[in-house]
């Protein structure tokens, strides 16, 4: 059976841009009908790890697999079975949202007929029904990436690469393209998504693998990770005197927290203690929360800015 | 990792040159307007007005001379528009080519339909000249109909070096060096606007290595119901140059883009 195949299979792979290891021996491997999700903060290496994956930059070490064929070397053959949505738009803007479709798909030498016959259905999937002829330069951030999404189906491919899919978006307009993936992920397609929002990971991946400066530092399902890298209960304590009480009694009662402005976030085994303590000292305000993707994150990439 | 390798085409170029065909269709008839009036302008304004105070140039009036010339210039023009000012709006700001080349479409086949996209318009637009000094008079003989395929080789000539420029160029800005340290002397060198006879021996020398020149060499006599002189030689240079200049501008594009 084609389908036990790995749709996209990376092994040891490196990639330099002027003497900096940009990616330094990333391997992973999708499964199909899965949902997998390159997790990291900027600069980590995720996009360029897709550009690789797609064939558009040469590796300099490891291997690719993408649809059974080998890339770069047949990285032609191998697109042709894959939709991409990239990070930043780049729709047609000389073009309606039909044409920009009806454009894209000859890409793949589908016929004019057959691409006519997917239109409609590609822009009722886009939620873009009524605007067949409707300039894309009118049309807000969120109808852009859904055209861009529906765009990237044109050619029904079996894998999606997402580059950030909702970096930019508002809420309502982030939700509708989860939803949207979460339809395509039931109709048994693969995706690969890179982001930096955790809630995204959580709700839409079934794996995650975490990256920062070129390498994969975790990976597993958004729950493994949660259980595997961090304390169940985190207890986050804010106030003037936060920084303080981490100094002098943060230490009796948490086995392990960090200080970042007025906040202090203690992850425990057993919050009770804590939560007792905390209850005589009422000039702290306290926030008690099970651990999340986000915290294993900070964890294992650190608190400081990456600009 | 390297950028020197043979060129990887495909028919998917053709659906490169069809998306732009297809922009050019919704402005076609402002484009071609465009195209003409600017060539239109000078050939009227100096070829009434300054040749009225000539005699009969290369042995026709003055006005015909400019008009072959006029020609060859509009194609060499229209070629480096195209691929220069449009072309980097496709590759670098709009990112054209690479929503491109996430399809199953290489970088080569991309450059190869800008490339002979931009050459079909720049026939377009001498083709568009021939029409008008042919319904004002000027074009005599059937030979002219040759003219056509010498304005394509013009043109692919023209969009091979222009896409070398625009994958070397970091902004806009960049383009004015090429149309006033080339482009501009080239037209004064070639023939186009007087015979190069009149230039001195040493220039005349350095005329025979613009491809302006041979475009002109070979259309103007066309125009003018005789054969090309030095035909073979014309072509092979246009030709030459046509094909080592997009050579240039795969491998400059490639180490551009898939670095």
């Amino acid at each position: 059976m084609e389908a036990l195949t790995s749709p996209l299979a990376v092994d040891s792979l490196r990639k330099s841009y002027a003497g900096r290891e940009v990616v330094a021996g990333v391997s992973f491997k999708l499964a199909p009908g899965e949902c997998f999700g390159l997790l990291g903060p900027n600069g980590a290496g995720k996009t360029t790890t897709l550009r690789c994956c797609l064939g558009l930059t040469p590796p300099g070490a490891g291997s690719i697999t993408l649809n059974d064929e080998p890339v770069p070397a047949r990285a032609r053959q191998a697109r042709e079975r894959v939709g991409v949505v990239p990070q930043f738009d780049n729709l047609d803007p000389d073009f309606n949202c039909a044409e920009n479709l009806h454009v894209y798909g000859r890409y793949f030498s589908l016929s004019d007929a057959a691409i006519r016959a997917r239109i409609p259905r590609l822009l009722e999937f886009a939620g873009l029904a009524g605007k067949a002829d409707t300039s894309i330069r009118v049309l807000s951030g969120g109808m852009k990436r859904r055209l861009t999404l529906a765009r990237a189906l044109v050619n029904d491919p079996d894998l999606l690469m997402l580059d950030e899919p909702t970096t930019g978006l508002d809420p309502q307009a982030r939700h509708l393209i989860w939803e949207r993936l979460k339809q395509l992920l039931g109709e048994g397609k693969t995706i690969l998504l890179t982001t930096h929002f955790m809630d995204e990971a959580e709700r839409l991946c079934h794996r995650i693998a975490i990256m920062d400066e070129g390498r994969i530092i975790a990976q597993g399902s958004p729950r493994e990770l949660i259980a595997g890298q961090i304390e169940p209960q985190v207890v986050e304590v804010y106030g003037e005197d936060a920084p303080g009480w981490a100094r002098d009694e943060a230490g009796r009662f948490a086995k392990r927290h960090e200080v970042s402005g007025e906040t202090v976030f203690c992850y425990v085994d057993d919050a009770a203690p804590l939560l007792a303590h905390l209850e005589r000292k009422p000039q702290l305000r306290t926030l008690h929360r099970p651990a999340n993707l986000e915290d294993v994150f900070l964890k294992l990439t650190g608190r400081e800015l990456r600009d | 990792m390297s950028i020197f390798f043979a060129p990887q085409l495909s028919r998917r170029a053709l659906a490169v040159w069809q998306r732009n065909f297809l922009v050019w269709k919704k402005l076609a008839i402002p484009s071609v307007l465009g195209n003409l009036a600017d060539p239109m302008i000078y050939l009227f304004g100096l070829g009434y007005g300054l040749g009225g105070l000539l005699p009969h140039v290369g042995g026709v009036p003055y006005i015909v001379f400019l008009a072959a010339g006029t020609v060859c210039s509009s194609t060499m023009n229209a070629a480096s528009f195209e691929t220069l000012y449009s072309g980097f709006s496709r590759m670098h700001v709009q990112k054209t080519w690479e929503a491109i080349m996430n399809a199953p479409v290489s970088l080569d086949d991309v450059v190869a339909g800008e490339w002979l996209w931009a050459a079909a318009k720049a026939t377009l637009s001498g083709a568009a000249i021939l029409v008008v000094i042919a319904a004002l008079g000027f074009v005599h003989s059937p030979l002219a109909l040759w003219a056509l395929p010498a304005i394509f080789l013009t043109g692919l000539c023209f969009s091979a070096m222009g896409l070398i420029i625009t994958a070397l160029a970091p902004s806009y800005d960049f383009f004015m060096y090429y149309f006033t340290l080339l482009i501009t002397p080239m037209m004064l060198l070639s023939g186009v606007f007087f015979p190069i006879e009149q230039l001195s021996a040493g220039i005349q020398a350095a005329s025979h290595l613009l491809p302006l020149s041979h475009s002109v060499q070979l259309i103007r006599p066309l125009l003018s119901g005789t054969v090309p002189a030095t035909a073979a030689l014309n072509i092979v240079v246009l030709f030459g140059i046509s094909i080592a200049a997009f050579a240039a501008a795969l491998v400059l594009t490639r180490r551009r883009l898939l670095s």
